[in-house]
């Protein structure tokens, strides 16, 4: 990883503290360790509850009284009675293929409009940014939007989970700033050399900006992923919502499955460990997915990033 | 990985010096119509975008029309249609607004919601983004943001779901309570409380995401700052007070003017997914008062005439707040 990992032996810290700064109290170590860990425990505790409690067995979760803390023998049951077919698996192919889908194109418009954009002096950019930019300010409101759905007749089907939210102009101006920050000099060279401006987007500008992209793209993508609302507006038809409105059903409004009725009026599933499931599915892709693109984050927050 | 908190942010300072080397494409000279031609690329690359943008934010702007309308969804199977035909009834909606009471419930709401959030949510990153910073090594800062960022990208629905299992009547809280003989306890239903509890999931799901750009203003801060000041008798916590909190001032005057032109918009779909818990006079806002009053019970042309009024409003707090930080000596959002 970074030089500075490898510089340092197990337990010298005096290696990466500047000379100014006073050494470390005992106490005051302590009291910052203890601290963080308390920190990320708020975070990571409630996260573990809902995986082991997912994980485990009727019996374990009858003999708790509920939620497991500790886990007792890891069963892959609950999942297994999910994802053979029914509601759960049908609402998560739903929600991957939105989240993929959606993001492919959200991602496309969203680099074209910014290199589009991003050339200096090219004609009508100022005012078309203006125009894009201005969005930003005043939203069109819940009501008016739901109306131009509604009568487009996107109503009932996947393009109103995509088309209404395709866009985040703030990603846009992001992508567009960096845009305008690759060497202006590869860009000419390439356009002397006989390349057009698609050529260019793609051989120059987009490889010189990989880390944005990933930022932007995960963005994208855990837009669609966590949508609820637009479903919960413009769905009727219970049979296509995606995960999320499912797991609202099943967790918040405490719904019993579709077709698992049975297994759980037997006790041979609970009905705890299968929300704890449909949670885990829910959080699963978007926890392994964004440490990855971790140390980029930065970039993807840019402030300032208006720039005539 | 670990190395990317201690690197200051270099390509917003590295776009402009290469802008400025490069002549622009001559433009005054050039007539309108040959630039056309020439950028005609660059303008089919931004048509997309711009048509998304003008059929899902300028369309519905004019559709706000419904808001001067009795408007009758049922008039025609078009939106559009029954907006043509509904009649026009000028500023009823406005009028009735002015003495509908739970429209000031919601507005009341609202504004409790934005200064509990204001007060509790708003200094947590900065002290966060102190706390990780101090720690030296890249490893630890590393782990400690994975963590911090990540329940940022957890769906409304996850995070509600999460609190309802540790506080809510059959969440982990209560379970243990009960095992040792209390009464239960929840959380998710008590309708005094309820203010506090969003602003507590609020915390939960987006203060460590809000370190990111304190970290990265705290990364920009030169060492000779800590040395001088360091020589000069100043320990660690004078030298929070007199560089790091300094360092902050400019971004932390840009997300409270970001925050007060948002002030009116304050957890929509964090508050529908569970004000049937509490109520509607704990919970209801201005933007669930429109949805109940326009999608769920079908009053378009009144939900439409609050979300009017909610708009403009937003604007004037932002250009509101955009001035005061500027009267301040801050940037704020745009530049005068």
């Amino acid at each position: 990883m970074s030089v500075l990992d490898f510089g340092i032996k197990p337990g010298s810290r005096s290696g990466l503290r500047p000379v100014w700064e006073e050494p470390p109290t005992r106490a005051g170590l302590a009291t910052k360790g203890v601290t963080l860990t308390l920190v990320c425990l708020a975070v990571l505790f409630p996260v573990w509850v809902v995986v082991v409690t997912s994980l485990s067995s009727v019996r374990t979760i009858t003999e708790t009284g509920g939620l497991v803390v500790i886990p007792r023998g890891v069963t892959f049951l609950h999942y297994q009675e999910l994802l053979s077919g029914g509601q759960v698996s049908r609402a998560a192919l739903v929600s991957v293929g939105v989240a993929v889908v959606g993001t492919l194109f959200s991602m496309t418009v969203s680099v074209l409009c910014a290199y589009g954009l991003s050339r200096p002096g090219s004609v009508l950019h100022r005012p078309i940014l203006l125009l894009i930019v201005a969005t930003m300010f005043f939203g069109a409101g819940l009501i008016p939007t739901y109306l131009v759905v509604q009568g487009l007749g996107l109503t009932d089907t996947y393009l109103s989970l995509i088309l209404p939210s395709a866009l985040n102009v703030f990603n846009i101006l992001v992508l567009r700033a960096f845009f305008m920050g690759t060497a202006q000099e590869l860009i000419e060279s390439a356009r002397i050399d006989g390349a057009g401006d698609l050529r260019i987007l793609w051989r120059i500008v987009m490889p010189l900006s990989r880390a944005v992209l990933a930022v932007i793209t995960l963005f994208y993508a855990v837009g669609y992923w966590s949508a609820w609302f637009n479903a919960s507006i413009y769905l009727s038809d219970p049979d296509m919502l995606p995960l999320q409105n499912v797991m609202q059903q099943l967790v918040i409004k405490q719904q019993r499955p579709t077709g698992l009725g049975q297994a759980i009026n037997t006790g041979h599933l609970s009905p705890l460990a299968i929300q704890m499931a449909v949670m885990v599915l829910a959080l699963l892709p978007v926890a392994v997915l964004s440490p990855f693109v971790q140390r980029h984050f930065k970039q993807g927050m840019l402030i300032g990033a208006v720039k005539g | 990985m670990a190395q990317s908190t201690v690197r200051p942010p270099a390509a917003r300072r590295d776009a402009a010096p290469a802008e400025a080397a490069v002549p622009p494409r001559a433009s005054s000279r050039v007539p309108l119509r040959h630039r056309l031609r020439r950028d005609r690329v660059l303008l089919l690359m931004v048509l997309p975008a711009l048509l998304l943008l003008l059929v899902f934010h300028y369309v519905p702007l004019i559709g706000n029309v419904v808001a001067f309308q009795d408007y009758d969804p049922y008039i025609a199977d078009n939106a559009f249609q029954a907006m043509s035909q509904s009649p026009w009834i000028g500023f009823e909606h406005f009028r009735h607004m002015a003495e509908d009471r739970l429209f000031w419930q919601a507005v009341r709401n609202t504004l409790a919601i934005f200064a509990i959030q204001l007060a509790l949510f708003f200094p947590v990153p900065v002290l966060l983004a102190l706390f990780v910073h101090s720690f030296a090594r890249p490893r630890v800062r590393a782990v400690a943001q994975a963590v911090l960022y990540l329940p940022h990208f957890f769906s409304w629905v996850l995070v509600i779901t999460v609190f309802q299992q540790m506080f809510g009547g059959a969440g982990l809280i209560a379970q243990v309570l009960r095992d040792h003989g209390h009464e239960g306890f929840d959380l998710m239903t008590d309708p005094g409380l309820f203010k506090f509890l969003i602003t507590f999931e609020l915390i939960w799901k987006d203060a460590g995401w809000g370190v990111i750009v304190f970290l990265a203003a705290l990364a920009a801060v030169g060492p000779d700052l800590y040395e001088a000041a360091a020589m000069d008798g100043a320990g660690r916590w004078r030298r929070i007070w007199h560089i790091q909190l300094p360092a902050l001032r400019p971004v932390v005057a840009l997300l409270l003017v970001l925050q007060v032109g948002n002030a009116l918009t304050v957890g929509f779909e964090q508050i529908l997914l569970q004000r049937t818990a509490v109520g509607p006079t704990a919970s209801e806002v201005l933007d669930t008062y429109v949805w109940n009053t326009g999608l769920d019970n079908g009053n378009f042309g009144y939900g439409a005439a609050i979300g009017i009024v909610k708009g403009v409003f937003g604007l004037l707090m932002v250009l509101g707040a955009n001035k005061a930080a500027h009267l301040m000596g801050e940037q704020g959002v745009y530049k005068r």
